[in-house]
């Protein structure tokens, strides 16, 4: 009989419950953890492919040390030993020459980023970032400006909604299981999906309405449906009397976007956008406007995300069935929190981050994320300060970060890289120290505390022993911190002690995890009474349309809108995204996945293409003012003519890979490095390029 | 034909292909060989609406099929109890006639052991009285695996459910 192991899966970041099957220290099976509802064992490709990387010859499989030129594959085999002492006696020395501010961690968000936290600020850093800001910076901070809690605190109550509105959230490419299910179950029972998007995606052909927006103009769009829902009265009167400041403010503000003027701006007929308004109105407030996942693609970012959330605050959906929710943890159920060591007190760091989130660059960013697209300037110019030293860990500079041949640039200015990681990536190739962590299926990590309507603790066990002479990184961490004096931040020995530190205060045990894998806090789902006691964080404790955190700061609640003028002849909006089969960077190699989606192609509009005498399938050059790439197109009338679009994460230069070695090409090379400050996100949409046929 | 069917729910098939990684995890196969695969046709217009479809197609085994009798050694056959057609791959030597004899294009190449291989609805699983890889863990559980004369009714019940809360939605979903 198969042993069962209930765990978390880790191909991507979404990390859906599994239940995994094991014979003889072998992994047989892998699916959606059956007792857990909207799961009951469904699983994506990329998670049973997670065998696939289990296995696999072409990752990390012991510790290395660079011995040629950065990047040209030149190794030796390190015992742990001695690769960990390297790595501690060059952050000490670099520590004690240029203080602790010259050690910059730089992760993906995990389960054991508080464990990560606690090295960075004992080693005297104030230099932790994540890739969040990356992906959703303008986001979080749009709704803090709103209502005072971030995008992380903030659920979809999708299986209840009549009406979803996407604005390019590729809901079905991108791949949550369980809202994918739920928003099925209110499509069961009636309720509408509205698509807004430049490129005909899977979600677009599943939808009750699309519309193919011209590319960079949602804002208008949504100013236009603002100014209607407010002129013909559609709000929820009510709840907006009782929770929205501001209102005034916002009528005066979108009086002269009308839906005649949004149509020539966004090229969808204005008596469509008006009976938008009134269809959603008619439903609300079991309504939502989704405010998006990615987030990061214009400069005035934030302006939009705010746009999004003011429509769901006008339609009262905002902590209401069939709407959006703040998501409730552990203490609203009645439990103490779990423990994080990053809780504990550290010694006081003077130096400011290196990216200014939070202060000068970023003011009202989120600098517990920080904006890592700061990273290649802070470097170069030494500005704030010299950076001497960069650690990561299933994070990648050189295809997250735009403007990656920079980015490169600014790396060999450092004295250390040291990555740790499951796979060989770009970053990984370029470094000094290669640390190879286990894979989620060889090892156990922090519990993970889900905060939503009913709070839930999961555990992500080990299945199977280490294929290879591999790490967990709260392991590789700790071993680094004893070595650097610097171990009693860390009080573990063992995962159990991990786990049994995180339990102390919630009341459960580890064997309330053994039956099912996860443990339910509440039986009843937690809503606040929407009439009387939504726990805005706000100044006013009210959705704040006037920001006072904006406005503290000097950004204005609302600005005008800017036109987007159409492209020069033979420019493109060049637009990014993903699709079901890859995991943004990190999939690319797996040998099923691969095999699925081999190679990213440059969608580009049959106009167009023709004009420029371009072939479905031919490669093509891509020039965008900074760099220059080549890949196949596909030529389609999917696609908006103002835009061309590219999968993300292709174009890897890492010849061990050998499965997606130089397959498509990297959309970080194309990108120009341009953010939203206000928001904290970069601008990865900005970029015009112009498409040649070779 | 096997006393069994796959059932697709097309509305809720979304193409994530899933249920190809599914079938090839679970055999353990190699590049190449895509024993259950989807088609993707379209997208195209339907009543102003872009729409694509995503056909499922394993092996639809047939009541008389086209690759047992093309066999020369008797590696491709059919269970007598349930109609599974499926490969001995002690007897298969390799010579492709399954291959070309199947109008679907359902057996595959293995270049691994040079073999033919096939959708056998894992018969393993099915005979401990559990479904094809494909289907239990599909993301949307639009796959839905059973007895070939029960399925009629699950999709009645479906389309009673639609026709009761939104009749232009089941129109539109065609």
């Amino acid at each position: 009989m198969p042993q069962e192991v209930f765990s978390i899966c880790f191909m991507c970041t979404v990390r859906c419950p599994i239940r995994v099957e094991v014979e003889n220290d072998e992994v047989t099976w892998i699916e959606g953890n059956p007792y857990v509802p909207g799961i009951e064992g469904a699983i994506c490709a990329k998670g049973s492919a997670g065998l696939a990387l289990l296995n696999d010859s072409e990752r990390p499989q012991y510790p290395m040390i660079r011995t040629g030129p950065r990047g040209a594959g030149q190794w030796r085999r390190a015992s742990w030993e001695e690769a960990l002492d390297y790595v501690a006696d060059r952050l000490k020395a670099i520590v004690g020459e240029f203080g602790g501010q010259s050690v910059v961690f730089g992760e993906r968000t995990n389960l054991n980023t508080h464990i990560s936290k606690t090295f960075v600020k004992a080693l005297g850093s104030p230099n932790h970032f994540t890739h969040d800001a990356l992906c959703k910076g303008s986001l979080n901070t749009a709704f803090r400006t709103l209502t005072g809690f971030t995008d992380a605190q903030v659920g979809v109550d999708y299986a209840n909604s009549r009406h979803v509105v996407f604005y390019g959230r590729n809901l079905f490419e991108s791949l949550e299981i369980k809202a994918i299910n739920n928003l099925f179950k209110a499509l069961d029972k009636g309720a509408k999906l509205t698509y807004i998007d430049p490129r005909v995606t899977i979600t677009a052909t599943k939808a009750n309405r699309y519309w193919m927006i011209r590319p960079g103009t949602d804002l208008a769009l949504n100013y236009a449906l603002i100014h209607t829902i407010l002129k013909e009265g559609l709000e929820d009167e009510e709840y907006v009397r009782r929770w929205v400041k501001g209102l005034e403010q916002l009528r005066t503000f979108v009086e002269p976007y009308t839906p005649e003027w949004a149509a020539q701006e966004c090229g969808i007929l204005a008596e469509d956008i008006v009976a938008l308004a009134r269809e959603v109105a008619a439903d609300k407030p079991h309504v939502v406007f989704h405010y998006g996942y990615r987030s990061s693609h214009h400069p005035n970012e934030i302006y939009l995300r705010r746009s999004l959330i003011i429509l769901n605050a006008l339609m009262g959906a905002i902590e209401t069935p069939g709407g959006l929710f703040f998501k409730k943890g552990l203490k609203a159920a009645g439990r103490g929190d779990i423990g994080k060591y990053v809780s504990q007190e550290f010694p006081k760091i003077s130096a400011p981050r290196f990216d200014g989130s939070g202060s000068t660059q970023f003011p009202i960013a989120d600098s517990s994320h920080g904006n890592p697209q700061m990273l290649a300037h802070a470097i170069l110019k030494e500005d704030p300060y010299p950076i001497k030293a960069l650690i990561v860990n299933r994070f990648e500079p050189l295809q997250s970060l735009p403007d990656s041949a920079t980015v490169r640039e600014a790396l060999d200015k450092l004295d250390l890289i040291v990555d740790i990681d499951v796979n060989y990536s770009e970053i990984g190739w370029y470094a000094d120290v290669l640390l190879p962590e286990s894979t989620y299926l060889e090892r156990g990590d922090s519990i993970q505390a889900i905060s939503g309507l009913k709070p839930q603790l999961f555990i992500r066990k080990p299945a199977v022993s280490p294929r290879y002479d591999t790490k967990p990184a709260w392991w590789i961490i700790k071993e680094l911190a004893n070595r650097l004096d610097l171990g009693q931040y860390l009080p573990y020995a063992t995962l159990e002690d991990i786990w049994n530190f995180q339990l102390k205060d919630t009341g459960a045990k580890l064997e309330d995890f053994d039956e099912k894998g996860f443990v339910v806090l509440s039986d009843k789902a937690l809503w606040w009474d929407r009439d009387k006691d939504i726990q805005f964080k706000t100044p006013s404790g009210k959705i704040e349309l006037a920001s006072t955190l904006m406005e503290n700061a000097g950004f204005p609640s609302f600005t005008p809108y800017v036109p987007v003028p159409p492209p020069p002849e033979g420019h493109f909006r060049l637009t990014v995204g993903r699709c079901a089969a890859h995991t943004h960077v990190s999939t690319q190699n797996n040998l099923y996945l691969s095999e699925l989606v081999p190679e990213n192609e440059l969608w580009i509009n049959t106009a167009p293409a023709a004009r420029l005498g371009i072939q479905d399938g031919a490669l093509v050059e891509v020039v965008s003012p900074i760099r220059t790439v080549r890949l196949k197109a596909k030529v389609t009338d999917w696609i908006h003519p103002e835009a061309v679009f590219m999968l993300h994460g292709f174009g890897k230069t890492v010849p061990v890979q050998t499965r997606c070695y130089q397959k498509g090409a990297s959309d970080a090379l194309l990108q120009e490095n341009v953010s939203d400050h206000a928001g904290g996100s970069p601008a990865l949409d900005e970029t015009l390029v112009t498409v040649r046929a070779i | 034909m096997s006393i069994y069917y796959i059932l697709q729910d097309q509305r809720k098939c979304i193409g994530c292909l899933s249920c190809e990684v599914h079938c090839k995890s679970n055999k353990g196969l190699p590049l190449g060989p895509r024993l259950g695969q989807i088609i993707p046709v379209g997208p195209k217009m339907v009543a102003d609406l872009p729409k694509q479809a995503f056909v499922f197609m394993p092996c639809f085994h047939c009541e008389e099929p086209w690759c047992v009798p093309a066999c020369p050694t008797g590696a491709m056959r059919q269970r007598p109890r349930d109609g599974i057609v499926y490969v001995d791959h002690t007897l298969c030597v390799g010579c492709k006639s399954c291959i070309t004899a199947c109008p679907w294009g359902a057996p595959q190449w293995n270049p691994e052991t040079g073999k033919a291989v096939k959708c056998d609805y894992c018969m393993d699983r099915i005979d401990k009285g559990l479904k094809p890889a494909c289907v239990t863990k599909c993301v949307t559980h639009c796959l839905l695996f059973g007895k070939a004369d029960k399925l009629d009714q699950s999709r009645r019940q479906q389309f009673a459910k639609n026709v009761a809360f939104e009749l232009d939605q089941v129109v539109s979903a065609r």
